[in-house]
Parts: C-alpha cells; structure tokens; sequence
C-alpha cells in the first residue's frame, strides 16, 4: 500500500485503541445482550444510535470517539424508557452508587446498600 | 544535590487522588443502568462480560480473513459466499451475533467496494472484531459517500480511473464484507498464510492492494 506523506486523521485512527474506557465496551454489551434477549431491536438500536449521534457529531470539532460511546449511552437510555426504566430510576441509581462510592475507603470494593 | 523527599504539596495531591475515585459521570450512568436491568432480571450479568470479552482483541478480524483466505482457495465457497454469505460463514463455525444478513462483495481489477453505516456504525464484527475508531466518525460516515476515492485516497489507495468504486451502507438487517483481490504470487501459499495477508481494512475496503510479503 502506497505511504501518503501526509498522516491522515483517519490513518492516525486506524491504530488506535477502540475503547479508552471499560464503560465505553459495557454500553456496546449491554445493548447487545438486550438485542439477543429481544428487550430491544436491532433496527431500534441502530435508529436510536443514529439519531444520537446526529445531535453530538455536530462538526469536526465534536466527531469524537467519546462523543460516539457518549450517544451510544444516550440512546441506550432513550430506548429502555420504552422498556419501563424511567430517567428518575437511573437517576437515583446513579446517585445510589455516587453515595456508595463516597462512603468506601480507597481500596475496598464498592457496594450498593442494600 | 537531591531534594527532600517530603514535598507538603506533592503529599496533599497524593491524599486528594487517594480520595477522587469517584468514576467519570457516563461510568456512572454505565453502572446504574446495569443495575437495574440485572434487578429486573432483563440483562444477565455473565452474558454481558462474554460481550465485553468478545469486543476485545479475541475476535479481531481474524475470522474475517479465514473466510477470504478460503474464498480464495475453494471456489465452491467462494460461490457459496457470494450467494449466501450468512450460510457460507455458519459453515465456517464463525456464526455469531451481527453475521446474520450477512452479503460478501468481491473486488475485481475494474470495480473497489467500500463498506460504511451512513446511519450509525452497523458493522460485522462477529468476522471483523470491533469497528475502528474513524469507521464511527461522522466523517467517514458521511464523506465516503460522497467522495468515495478522496476518502480512499486518505487512507493510502490510489484508486485508478478506471476502476470504479461502489459504496454499500450497511443496516441492523444487512451487513457487508468485501473480498479483496488475492495478491499476486501466492500460488504455493496455504489458507493460513493467506489469511495474514488480509488486513481488516481490506474486509471493509479502505485498503486494497494486499502484499504476498506483508
């Protein structure tokens, strides 16, 4: 393959590393098992996903990797409000967890109250 | 002349990182997310890592380029392939979630097929393993469309004149593979040794010209 001079952005991604962070491969495995265990289409899934991605990847700017995986998120969201998970039950999830993690020691293992 | 090691500023940012484990607010909406769907039993904890660990390095495009390197080799699979690629890769073992719908395009010394998700980033990595990053970016979903050649060209394929190029957007339903040409003087190579001949970019045809020596 001929060597362009120039490095591309697109060659200087083609290298990289897919995930920068473990939460980035949960959301893609999270809406996949969904997929197998038909709580979720494919078809929703790659609708949901796209039109996310319409409202982060605005410009060069914000046509980032962590903007994808951040739709990814979104639209994961979006979909299981359908699935009877309302935002406040993730809110409060997730502020269960802050709390969990506030209240442990470095190092020990983080737990949910339960 | 050595410093001395105690440093008041260096320790109180040492105590502060001790502290600061608090994971970044999407890990957050990550984790509370999986709680809840394993609390109503709707996502089942083991299945999820297996995905985790199928994303990883384990899958690659190594599958991918068995299915060509025999293509190459076995013709009664390279017809079967491009009649009914989902069938042709179920043979194979390589079945998997993602293969189903599956449609192999083959490359010829007049035509470059190039495959793109203008709508996401649908992709077959029950072959190919996780897609790049740039396959993702609303650049390439949106630029190979248009200027399919500009795009090749940015990734090191010079693409003649006189070859034409035809650009497959991949849905949930329907996902592509492209067989690249196989590389000159290869004749006495077994389906192994073709298979490190094929790139994963070949697969989705931002490269094109595989190397016997590569």
């Amino acid at each position: 393959m001929p060597q362009p001079s120039v490095i591309t952005p697109f060659r200087r991604m083609d290298g990289e590393p897919v995930f920068d962070d473990a939460w980035q491969a949960e959301v893609l495995a999270m809406a996949q098992v969904l997929i197998d265990t038909g709580v979720i289409t494919a078809a929703d899934w790659a609708d949901g996903l796209g039109a996310s991605l319409r409202e982060v990847q605005v410009d060069d700017e914000s046509d980032t990797v962590q903007n994808y995986y951040l739709a990814a998120l979104t639209a994961l969201e979006r979909l299981l409000v359908s699935s009877g998970i309302s935002a406040q039950d993730m809110d409060a999830q997730k502020q269960a967890w802050v709390a969990a993690y506030k209240a442990t020691p470095h190092g020990e293992p983080v737990k949910l109250k339960s | 002349m050595s410093k001395p090691s105690y440093d008041p500023k260096n320790i109180k940012k040492i105590h502060a990182h001790l502290h600061s484990h608090l994971p970044s607010d999407p890990a957050l909406r990550v984790k509370a997310l999986e709680t809840l769907l394993v609390n109503k039993g709707m996502v089942n904890p083991s299945n999820m890592d297996k995905w985790v660990e199928a994303y990883s390095e384990d899958v690659g495009p190594k599958r991918g380029a068995q299915v060509i390197a025999r293509a190459w080799t076995d013709p009664a699979f390279r017809a079967q392939l491009m009649s009914d690629a989902s069938a042709a890769v179920d043979a194979m073992g390589f079945s998997g979630p993602a293969s189903g719908h599956l449609q192999a395009v083959e490359n010829t010394d007049s035509l470059h097929n190039v495959v793109v998700c203008t709508l996401c980033s649908c992709y077959p990595f029950a072959l190919l393993g996780m897609a790049p990053n740039w396959y993702k970016t609303a650049a390439y979903r949106s630029r190979v469309v248009r200027e399919p050649r500009a795009v090749l060209a940015e990734f090191g394929v010079d693409l003649p004149a006189d070859v034409a190029v035809k650009v497959w957007d991949s849905t949930a339903e329907l996902r592509y593979i492209v067989i690249p040409q196989r590389p000159a003087h290869t004749e006495g190579l077994s389906v192994d040794e073709l298979a490190k001949l094929v790139t994963r970019n070949a697969m989705i045809g931002t490269d094109r010209d595989l190397k016997a020596g590569a």
